[in-house]
This record gives C-alpha cells, structure tokens and sequence, in this order.
C-alpha cells in the first residue's frame, strides 16, 4: 500500500473493496456533490491561467494556500458543468490533503487515479485527473 | 440556431433535435443510447430511457486493442433492446465526441437506423429538460449482426502510411499543442501514451472542436463546415481522407461531419491514431 495520508488511504481501501462499478459509480458521485467551489475571497472569475491544471477538458483551477501552522489547504473550480469526475477527484483531494503538511501530500502518486476511480478510465480522462493530482503534488513541493 | 433540415447538410436525417428526442421518449421503435466520456455522468441522471453504452466497457474487445466482435455486439444490442430495425439516438457529453464514437462503431457493424441529437446532453440539460436516475429494463432481443466490415470507414496503420506515400489528405483533430509536439514534452504533465510528438506527414489540423457551436453544443451550418474544411484547409468531397486522434474518438466526430453532414464520400477513421502512430519505429513524422 502507498504512504498516502491516513484520510486518503481510508478511501482508497474502502474503494479497493468495491467490485461492483455502479456501486464505485454511486460513491464517487456522492463526493462529486459535495464538491466546494474555491470561494471568492481566495479567487474570483476570470480565474488565471497560472491555476489552471493544463490539458484537464473540464477546466479545472487548483489553488494551494499555506496555513498558519504549516499544513496545506487547496480550493477548486471545475468550469465544466458536466465534468462529474472531475469534481469528486477535487472534493476527494480537498477532503483527504487539506490539512496536511505538503512533506505528506507529495507521497502521493499518479496511481491515485485509478485506484479511485478504476481501471476503465477513458486515456483522456485519465489524463485529466491525473493532471489534478500532479498539480496539488507540484504545489505542495513549493512549501517543502 | 437554424433547424437542422434548414442547414444544407448533405445528410440531415442523421441528426434529431432535443424537441424530436422529448415527443419520442416512449416510441417502441427507438432506442435513446447515452454515450460519454465521463463514466459518472450516465447514473447522475438520463433521457428518460436511454440505455448507457460505454465504451470502454461495452465497444471494445477486452484483452486486444480493437473493437468489439460480431457475438459482442449481438450481445450488446440484445442487452440495450435493440432490433436490427429499431432507430438508435446517440447523445452524450462534450459536444457528442462519445456519441459519434459510438456512432462509428455501430456503423462498422452496419446499423444504418442511426442518428445524434444535436447538442448532446449540454444542449439537453441548456434546456431544462428531465434527466432521470432509473435504470431502464428493456427485454432482451434477437439481433443478428454482420461481421464487422472494417473496409470502408476505419483505416488501419499500414493503410495509412500507404496514405501518406501516396500525398493523400490527412486530417489530424488533435489540438494545435498535441499536433506540433509541444504538449508531449511539458514536465510534469500526464504522458499522452505516445513516444514521439508531432503529427503524420502533412496532415492538416484541424480541431474536431470546430464543427460544433459551443454555446449549445450543435454541428455548425453546411456553410460554416465548408469554410472551415474546404475555404481554410482546402479539403473537396471527392478527396480520400483519413481523420486521426489520439485514440480515434475526437476523430470519429470529425469523421461524422465529413461523411455525414458535409457527404464526402471516402473518409475513414485511423482509430489507431497517435499512440500508434507516435510509437511506431521508423515511421515518418512533422513537427
């Protein structure tokens, strides 16, 4: 098992239990509803391009905010209304990494994708979340 | 937007509209079939009926890279309720890039009963239109389905480099990052499969995403298509053409406007596409 942070492994365990997609789906969508957009006092429209995770087709922003007593807290914004996925990989990463010292986060690797969502991900999709999780490593190494 | 019998399509029978797909919910001749990119979207809510085809799941053979055989799709079609006479609905998400891959599919094995609701699930739900979570049950038929006949509408690598030694047309539907290599070799982003970047030999890109309106989701004019296909990019009905991707997925909707709204007669598919073709060795490559 990777060295993911506690609340995060939790999920990957209850997820790697799960044999049956439609119960995998039903899961991932209840994340996707409790997805948060970044509020406005942390960004607001037209967001910038540098928070932008690149090639992501849902239009997903990514800000890394470093708090008083050293742990990470990220904020979201998937501009695609349909991109389901796209915001339960968000909601998962904020609920399990926020709050997490980026010594922590940046255990986490690419294989997350998949063992979230499993092995049927379309290439693009993939890609895409991938791209989520790459960004909130890639922030997290700059408060190393 | 003007309606679809309106827009010069050389093919309009191969769209329906929204308006069309809600007063035929409960014709037992058709089947809505919802198609995405994003597995999740089917269960959030559907048409009312529509069944789900994935196509990772239910399009392709699961061991090799290819599609799904004559007993697969039997099988399929026996699942989802359709007869061989029955008129099948695709519509999805992302301006109907999975439907029209579906389209494709279908049509290699020969189901000419088929249309896309233009605007795909966008323009639906634009329009505050139902969506449903209840899975439908349909009971399952007898379909008796041809081989499948690759002959006509996909194209295969060694077709393609014969393609490209004869200077015939190519049209590469990626985007202009992925078309010139530049995407490939950005640290710290997904890798896109493939060892090289660039594109085939003077194939012309041309973004699938261009055919289609983006506010609502719907297929451009036969007039806007021309300018794009034709004015810009110098594409005639008469050429030969091969569409590529990555995959073979955005290309397949290129390949539907061409042969279908725009009526060319010879476009296939290279369903191959760059993660075949920017990993072969030894093959020619632009960047």
């Amino acid at each position: 098992m990777d060295e993911y942070p506690a609340k995060l492994n939790e999920i990957v365990e209850a997820l790697s239990l799960i044999s049956d997609q439609q119960e995998r789906r039903d899961i991932l969508i209840d994340y996707a509803e409790r997805y948060k957009e970044v509020p406005p006092e942390i960004a607001m429209r037209p967001f910038s391009e540098e928070n932008k995770v690149p090639f992501c087709e849902s239009g997903v922003y990514v800000w890394t905010i470093r708090q008083a007593e050293g742990t990470l807290k990220f904020y979201f914004a998937v501009e695609n209304p349909q991109g389901i996925s796209a915001r339960a990989m968000s909601a998962i990463l904020d609920a399990t990494l926020s709050g997490e010292r980026p010594e922590s986060i940046i255990k986490v690797n690419e294989d997350l994708v998949y063992k979230i969502f499993g092995q049927s991900l379309s290439m693009g999709k993939n890609m895409g979340l991938t791209g989520i999780v790459q960004r909130v490593i890639r922030d997290s190494r700059k408060f190393l | 937007m003007a309606e679809i019998k309106d827009r010069g399509y050389v093919n309009s029978d191969v769209l329906v509209s929204t308006d069309w797909v809600a007063e035929h919910l409960n014709d037992k001749d058709v089947r809505i079939i919802e198609s995405n990119e994003d597995q999740l979207l089917y269960s959030t809510g559907h048409v009312l009926g529509a069944v789900h085809v994935d196509w990772t799941v239910d399009l392709n053979d699961p061991v090799r890279r290819d599609y799904l055989q004559r007993e697969g799709f039997e099988k399929l079609m026996s699942r989802i309720g359709v007869t061989p006479e029955m008129t099948v609905i695709f519509y999805g998400d992302k301006n109907n890039w999975w439907a029209c891959y579906a389209y494709w599919v279908f049509q290699l094995f020969g189901h000419k009963n088929a249309k896309v609701m233009d605007g795909g699930r966008i323009k639906w739900q634009n329009e505050k239109r139902e969506l449903n979570k209840e899975i439908p049950r349909y009971s399952a038929t007898e379909y008796k389905a041809p081989d499948r006949d690759d002959k006509k509408i996909r194209a295969f690598r060694d077709q393609v480099f014969e393609h490209v030694n004869n200077n015939l047309a190519l049209v590469d539907v990626r985007s202009p990052e992925e078309y010139s290599g530049k995407r490939l070799h950005m640290p710290d982003y997904p890798n896109e499969g493939a060892l090289r970047g660039g594109h085939i030999p003077r194939a012309k890109n041309i973004p699938w995403a261009k055919a289609v309106n983006l506010n609502d989701g719907t297929f451009k004019t036969a007039e806007e298509l021309k300018t794009i296909y034709e004015k810009e990019n110098n594409l005639k009905p008469d050429d030969n053409i091969i569409a590529y991707c990555r995959i073979g997925e955005r290309s397949s909707h290129t390949w539907f406007v061409l042969k279908n709204l725009l009526g060319y007669k010879n476009v296939r598919n290279y369903d191959g596409s760059w993660t075949e073709w920017g990993n072969l060795v030894n093959v020619p490559i632009e960047k």
